[in-house]
């Protein structure tokens, strides 16, 4: 089924991606920030990622936890890398659009603070993983329940607290005040989530091969 | 030893002094200011950014598809090696 899907879905990801810049460029520019805020397109689908793919992990690791489905983990796992590189994107965009907006590279508010704390747990998930030995795979699915509740005051951070960063609400008034903008954004995020099940496809692949590799090694020994 | 600490003590003051200098925040601007009267310092083109940030997801997304297929073939060159092994034992 996901081998059968994966060659329209690699052509159709790679077509859009190609015509973003053209997306992006025709969506009209922002009144105060003007052309920098077009990074906006790329910034915030690499959170959505983020996010989904914490999403993702989180229920996998659940999974793994009370019903011992080794193929959860398998998803666990890749979709914790997956979140780590696209949190590394949401991050470098982030920073580069907050010199030119902010007049800084970085502030310790409440959003930035609590997504590198989120990145953090996340790279402890991957790391406990490489380097935890035998049984590390149950720990980690516990670091990655921890990551995904954070998810969730990440994303509320800038409703809370106050913050540099913009509210949630940027998105529902961006649909009423700018539609066009809005669509741009919109076409970004689904292709953003195409490469994400696409990643996701071939990251899972290589963790079932990985685990036949090991079913090859205990096979041999037992010869 | 006590020439020595005054010595130490003095390199201390000395130090923490040019660690205040150096430090110095800058003059903060008082009134408003237009973006285009800006010194040229602060005035940063949006354009590089936008460009920087579009090609560092387009090459960083290229090298870590990369590196999960680097993976995959070391993977399967290792399966190949095993299964070679294996139909030798067998023989």
């Amino acid at each position: 089924m996901t081998r059968r899907l994966f060659i329209p879905l690699l052509v159709l990801t790679a077509a859009m991606f190609a015509y973003a810049p053209i997306v992006i460029a025709q969506a009209p520019f922002e009144s105060t920030m003007l052309l920098v805020q077009k990074i906006f397109y790329f910034h915030l689908p690499s959170w959505l990622v983020m996010f989904s793919a914490i999403a993702v992990c989180g229920i996998a690791s659940a999974v793994y936890l009370f019903k011992a489905d080794i193929r959860a983990d398998r998803i666990a796992v890749s979709a914790a890398e997956i979140a780590v590189v696209f949190g590394a994107f949401g991050f470098v965009t982030g920073m580069l659009w907050g010199r030119k907006a902010w007049g800084v590279w970085w502030q310790w508010d409440a959003r930035l603070t609590t997504a590198l704390l989120l990145e953090l747990i996340l790279l402890a998930y991957l790391v406990l993983r490489r380097y935890g030995g035998p049984g590390s795979e149950k720990l980690a699915a516990g670091v990655a329940l921890f990551g995904m509740a954070d998810s969730a005051i990440v994303y509320k951070s800038v409703d809370w607290w106050r913050t540099v960063h913009p509210t949630t609400n940027v998105m529902t008034s961006l649909g009423r005040t700018s539609p066009e903008m809005y669509g741009a954004m919109l076409y970004c995020s689904v292709a953003f989530l195409m490469l994400f099940a696409l990643l996701m496809i071939v990251r899972v692949g290589l963790e079932n091969r990985r685990a036949e590799l090991d079913q090859l090694f205990l096979a041999i020994e037992e010869q | 030893m006590s020439m020595m600490r005054r010595l130490v003590a003095l390199a201390f003051v000395l130090s923490m002094l040019v660690a205040r200098l150096v430090a110095q925040p800058p003059a903060t601007i008082e009134e408003f200011v237009p973006i285009d009267q800006l010194p040229p310092s602060e005035q940063l083109p949006g354009g590089v950014f936008v460009v920087i940030a579009y090609g560092f997801i387009w090459i960083a997304a290229m090298a870590y598809l990369g590196s999960i297929w680097r993976r995959l073939g070391r993977v399967q060159n290792e399966i190949e090696t095993l299964r070679q092994r294996a139909e030798t034992s067998q023989r």
